[in-house]
């Protein structure tokens, strides 16, 4: 009953938004489906899928430049990433990526993509402009995850198999450093204005927390849900809510969402979402998280500061990646 | 104040005073749903893969999906309790003197009822306070909401044992109703697993589950708890408990019921 008021006065809400002048349109979250060879585009006011793509073969990593105006898809099966407008959901043209590209990353110059190539044990850095490969990295076995600091100046590669961080230097695209990690590293990112970087681990279970200036380690998240084998505890993306306070950490198919304190590094709660959660972005405020599920073939929505589920919607199969795109004028 | 409003509240009054000085009864009607919530659901937390089905909108435990029908259990096992100490009343000779009042007898079954219905209640919202300090909650609105719902089924399986309690000569029958009402009735619905869970083994218990009129009380408890309307199942329990009801009353009837024979 509750629920019909408060349905009527969206719809208030809504037509009032109709009828005031240069309000925005409401943002979207676009998620790669990995077995559909689709996007799907979630309006974030109606939490509802608006819009499916089709794109090349096997899409997982997902991203838009600075301004929004194109959207970089990795489409793995088909080795290549994919420039695609996202008004018209059409490809614009295709970048030379090297074979199998996983994930990527787009440097803070707006123009040069660092692109892990799974099977190549290769990192591809590609003039998105020029739509050339700029230099080609050896890294260790299966590359997957890629970040790159704030600055520009460090990217990092982790590769699966050789359980490792790699450092790259990018005036030089050389390797300057390489650091252990636990089995299986998934997803990078830097923190904190880019001095420390976090590692998560997906058969290690953990998080390896180092100090950028140094490259040592600095800290190790454990994880644990309870009822759940530690097996099945398998952390892979992460995203910090604002201000870098907390990391929500995607615990792949212990079907959990852990909230971590990126101060204390210990968790303090568990969301549960749907199975084998992979990804994860944010909305415009980072109020909201949307979570990918790959076996459930849904996102589950996370209000981040009461840390609970909202809503699952269904999107294509096996959902991927998750980028935000704020659409209004 | 209105004669049938004081026959009402003394029923009431009475049956309230009965339940606090049997205070050994109010904690025995919160541990049997508190083992179930904190012990059965516990252990069957990562057992049974819920997917999302109406009134829920993203995944649950299981904890969380058997609250609703452990309110319901509470409303079961305390109309059952009621049939039971009505048939003490009987046999003390305090129904006697009960339907000796000059008020209609269907005003006194109904208020009876509802002094026992009340009771229920007070114990679903003890139940529903002890499960969220254990962090299993439900939607603000939703405790609210719930009230009309728990009035509602907590009349129809009253009046179901009011029904059963025309029928039972002694105490000691009351093992037959736990037996062949309670724990079917119990079982036999969405109480403890959703219906395509169920339809999963067989489409006939599904079937069986899908007519039980506590699966309806079920799961207008749980819509109500999440702020929203399942207007098959009010609808259901609703004709269920004018049908129960109705049946009680013509049971209690001297002329013509099962208190004839007695």
């Amino acid at each position: 009953m509750a629920r019909r008021f408060k349905s009527l006065a969206a719809l208030l809400t809504s037509v009032a938004v109709a009828t005031a002048p240069q309000l925005a349109m409401s943002d979207e979250i676009w998620v790669t489906n990995e077995k559909d060879d689709t996007i799907s585009v979630i309006d974030i006011e109606t939490m509802e899928v608006v819009r499916t793509i089709d794109v090349g073969e096997r899409p997982r990593g997902i991203t838009f430049s600075k301004d929004y105006s194109v959207l970089y898809v990795c489409a793995s099966d088909s080795d290549t990433v994919q420039v695609i407008d996202p008004e018209t959901g059409r490809v614009l043209h295709e970048l030379p990526s090297g074979e199998d590209p996983e994930q990527f990353v787009l440097a803070p110059d707006d123009r040069h993509l660092y692109i892990a190539n799974e099977d190549d044990a290769i990192t591809t850095v590609v003039d998105t402009q020029t739509r050339t490969v700029v230099a080609q990295i050896d890294v260790g076995i299966e590359p997957e995850g890629m970040a790159i600091s704030p600055d520009g100046k460090i990217a990092i590669t982790t590769s699966e198999t050789t359980n490792m961080a790699h450092w790259i230097d990018t005036e030089t695209q050389e390797l300057f450093a390489n650091t252990l990690v636990d089995s299986r590293p998934r997803h990078a990112e830097f923190i904190k204005d880019g001095t420390e970087l976090w590692v998560s681990s997906e058969i290690g279970g953990t998080i390896t927390i180092f100090d950028v200036a140094t490259q040592a380690e600095k800290g190790k998240i454990d994880f644990e849900v309870t009822g759940v084998h530690p097996d099945r505890v398998q952390p892979v993306g992460f995203e910090m809510t604002a201000g870098d306070t907390h990391a929500l950490v995607a615990l792949g198919p212990s079907n959990h969402v852990a909230v971590v304190n990126a101060e204390t590094y210990k968790v303090e709660d568990y969301i549960l979402v749907g199975r084998r959660v992979w990804h994860m972005d944010f909305n415009a405020d980072r109020t909201l998280a949307f979570t990918t599920n790959g076996v459930s073939g849904d996102v589950t929505v996370i209000d981040v500061a009461k840390r609970k589920a909202l809503r699952s919607i269904k999107v294509g199969r096996f959902p991927w990646g998750a980028a935000f795109r704020p659409t209004g004028s | 104040m209105n004669p049938a409003i004081v026959v009402l509240r003394a029923i009431v009054a009475r049956e309230f005073l009965r339940f606090i000085h049997q205070r050994e009864r109010f904690i025995a009607a919160l541990v049997r749903p508190l083992v179930w919530l904190l012990v059965f659901a516990a252990g069957f937390r990562a057992a049974l893969g819920l997917s999302i089905t109406p009134p829920y909108q993203t995944y649950i435990t299981y904890e969380v999906y058997i609250v609703p029908g452990l309110c319901a259990m509470i409303l079961l096992f305390n109309g059952m309790q009621s049939s039971l100490s009505l048939v003490y009343d009987r046999e003390m000779g305090s129904m006697r003197l009960l339907l000796t009042s000059p008020f209609p007898r269907w005003w006194l079954l109904l208020s009876r009822l509802l002094a026992s219905t009340t009771i229920s209640i007070l114990q679903v919202y003890t139940f529903l306070l002890i499960a969220g300090l254990f962090g299993i909650t439900m939607e603000p609105w939703g405790y609210v909401l719930v009230f009309p719902s728990l009035v509602l089924g907590g009349v129809m399986l009253g009046a179901l044992g009011l029904l059963l309690s025309s029928f039972i000569k002694q105490l000691e029958n009351f093992a037959g109703v736990m037996n062949f009402v309670i724990f079917p009735m119990f079982f036999l619905s969405s109480a403890l697993y959703p219906l395509w869970k169920m339809a999963e083994s067989s489409t006939l218990l599904r079937d069986i589950c899908a007519v039980n009129p506590f699966t309806h009380v079920v799961e207008m408890i749980r819509f109500s708890l999440y702020s929203d309307m399942n207007l098959a199942a009010f609808g259901w329990s609703f004709g269920w408990t004018v049908l129960l009801l109705g049946a009680a009353v013509w049971g209690y009837d001297p002329a013509r019921g099962m208190a004839r024979h007695r």
